[in-house]
């Protein structure tokens, strides 16, 4: 008895260090936001809104915003899209080195970035295509896919097969039976992905860095920023505002993974939140 | 049994086989299925029953052979072009819909009205039972429920066959005897012929007007549940129908329309042709007994039948039944007969020396 509740008393303080050591450097974020000093350091000097008033009225991360959301919709469209494919396609259909083939789908999930990154490069250099906005998205959408993937795998799993056969069986063809009866059970699934693959590629880095050319996004705006002192306070108010909006993504997303799950009747086994 | 052999064929098989790569699922299937009959194909798990099943539906292609449904060949007919509805084993009632949209969906294509298609949804409902629940959320509904659904969603769209695939497997036992009942009435309202796929003897003998008893990918006897169970054709199926003793025994003559047999513990038997199916060969030759065909003869009780004595090895009580194994005539020859529990049959003790009465009527050869 004595012995359990030390155990438990050991693993719940280091429960509350890991989790620290993971969310304490971020809760630092909003802390400097509102601190009313150019230096970011204790002691604090005391409340101001003045960094979020300078964040609004600077041009070129205006620009970077617009960059970023334009980059974020288009790879959370087009990776969701092909999610889907392959997704179906690998729950529901048996074809030749099937496993080999969604191995090498789902490899950049542990593939270094940077090498991917500096490949593309290469390759869009190689065969002449200007670095830009588009390169950026191509180079989001191989890191989203897996992931738009591996949560719509899930949810077309979930399905019972005999739900299309029934479908079909009362007269509908196989695309309407996509349309009537797959799809609005694998909605929640789809949104979620959504919303997975636009954070992601919100504040995904080192595509955006390598493959931009003269165009910067959020994230590269920020390193950029840190060059000059002066202007780190103003990065901690847009990084308490992109963490809100990654949050609030995550939760809805998370949201929707589960009522998908609980609509066709599965088992929770576990998803990114 | 209310079927007669005359009506018109829906459905027919011509020798049709399926592999499934190097799988022979389905070895030379032939037969016929009449229209308005309640059809029961059974057979253990891995006999081929529902693929045969998925084959009508269209949902399996066949390697050879010929489908008819209704005297066309279905051959590159798709499952929404067939006069074919199922009742799936899940069910697989659209999660996201409403009963009602449930019950309606196969009118989507319908030209009627949809003042007309809504009377043609509430009728279905009332059919099985669901009169009121059109508004409800499909997932609300229990196993039973959705049972009904399924079936007035297949049935709504008056199809010439009405495929069930394990239907009541999913249900308790209360729940499925009552729905065996159910199913029997609405088959008969409706006059569509049925064709169940079960692995259950005793549902199908409740519920068919014909069963077809398959093994390995082949038909091993398509029969009425009567003939089924008093005379199969096979020392299988009478194994898998119900309860059956077999007693070794050993053919003595092969007349013209009878048989003597001398079968252990029991004596000399002559047999009547009918009592003998084709043999099969390959086993040492057996007469089959069912258990209730076997009667205790109590003391001061006479019989007409021919009698054996024994000893009571085990007693098995059930409540309404009494099932006792009993060694006879001397041998290690091990028979199970039941008696009813009616007063006045006291259960008899492990060891007693009984006297049985029995029929040669009720034998079957087996070789």
């Amino acid at each position: 008895m004595m012995g359990g509740n030390m155990k438990g008393g050991w693993f719940r303080g280091y429960a509350i260090v890991y989790l620290l050591v993971l969310y304490a450097p971020i809760m630092l974020l909003p802390i400097f936001a509102f601190n009313d000093s150019a230096i970011v350091s204790f002691p604090l000097a005391g409340f101001t809104t003045k960094w979020f008033t300078q964040m609004a009225g600077e041009p070129t991360l205006h620009d970077a915003l617009k960059n970023s959301l334009f980059i974020a919709v288009s790879t959370a469209v087009i990776s969701t899209l092909l999610g889907i494919l392959a997704a179906r396609a690998s729950t529901r259909f048996v074809f030749p080195a099937k496993g080999a083939i969604m191995g090498l789908i789902m490899l950049p999930l542990v593939l270094p970035e940077i090498i991917a990154a500096v490949s593309l490069l290469v390759v869009f250099l190689g065969i002449g295509i200007p670095l830009g906005l588009i390169t950026i998205i191509l180079g989001h959408v191989l890191v989203c896919t897996p992931f738009s993937i591996a949560i719509l795998s899930a949810a077309f799993q979930s399905l019972d097969k005999s739900l299309e056969e029934a479908a079909y069986d009362l007269g509908e063809t196989p695309l309407s039976t996509f349309w009537l009866i797959i799809l609005p059970l694998v909605m929640p699934g789809i949104i979620s992905s959504l919303l997975i693959t636009f954070t992601i590629s919100l504040d995904e880095f080192i595509m955006a860095f390598f493959l931009g050319g003269t165009n910067v996004t959020l994230p590269v705006y920020i390193f950029s920023q840190f060059r000059f002192p002066q202007s780190v306070p103003v990065i901690m108010a847009l990084g308490t505002l992109l963490v809100l909006l990654s949050i609030t993504l995550l939760a809805i997303a998370e949201y929707f993974r589960r009522r998908g799950i609980a609509k066709t009747g599965g088992k929770n086994t576990g998803g990114f939140l | 049994m209310t079927f007669s052999a005359d009506r018109p064929t829906m459905i027919e098989f011509r020798d049709v086989h399926k592999y499934y790569g190097d799988y022979h699922a389905l070895r030379g299937i032939s037969g016929e299925i009449k229209a308005g009959e309640f059809f029961s194909l059974l057979g253990p798990s891995g006999c081929g029953k529902t693929t045969l099943l998925r084959t009508i539906a269209g949902f399996e292609g066949i390697s050879s052979g010929v489908v008819l449904i209704d005297g066309k060949d279905t051959a590159g007919i798709p499952p929404n072009k067939r006069p074919t509805n199922m009742v799936f084993q899940s069910y697989a009632i659209f999660p996201h819909l409403t009963v009602a949209e449930n019950v309606g969906f196969g009118l989507r294509r319908d030209p009627r009205s949809k003042a007309e298609k809504a009377k043609a949804v509430d009728e279905a409902l009332e059919m099985v039972g669901l009169k009121g629940y059109g508004a409800r959320a499909a997932n609300a509904l229990s196993g039973g429920q959705r049972q009904r659904v399924a079936l007035a969603r297949a049935l709504i769209l008056k199809p010439k066959v009405l495929l069930l695939d394990e239907p009541l497997s999913a249900l308790d036992k209360k729940m499925r005897e009552l729905m065996q009942v159910e199913l029997i009435k609405l088959q008969r309202q409706v006059g569509i012929t049925f064709i169940l796929v079960t692995h259950d003897q005793e549902e199908a003998l409740v519920m068919s007007d014909r069963i077809a008893v398959m093994f390995e990918g082949e038909i091993a006897q398509l029969a009425d549940p009567e003939t089924l169970y008093r005379r199969p054709n096979s020392r299988k199926v009478a194994d898998f129908i119900g309860t059956m003793n077999f007693i070794p025994c050993e053919v003595l003559s092969q007349g013209v329309d009878t048989i003597e047999v001398e079968a252990k513990g029991l004596g000399r038997v002559t047999l009547s042709a009918d009592q003998a199916p084709p043999p099969k060969g390959g086993e040492a030759p057996v007469v089959g007994l069912r258990p209730e065909t076997l009667t205790l003869v109590y003391p001061g009780q006479s019989t007409q039948d021919r009698t054996v004595d024994g000893v009571v090895d085990e007693v098995i009580y059930f409540g309404d039944m009494t099932y006792y194994d009993v060694y006879i005539g001397g041998t290690d020859v091990e028979v199970r007969l039941s008696m009813r529990n009616v007063p006045g049959r006291p259960i008899l003790d492990v060891g007693s020396k009984v006297q049985l009465a029995w029929n040669p009527s009720a034998l079957v050869l087996f070789r």
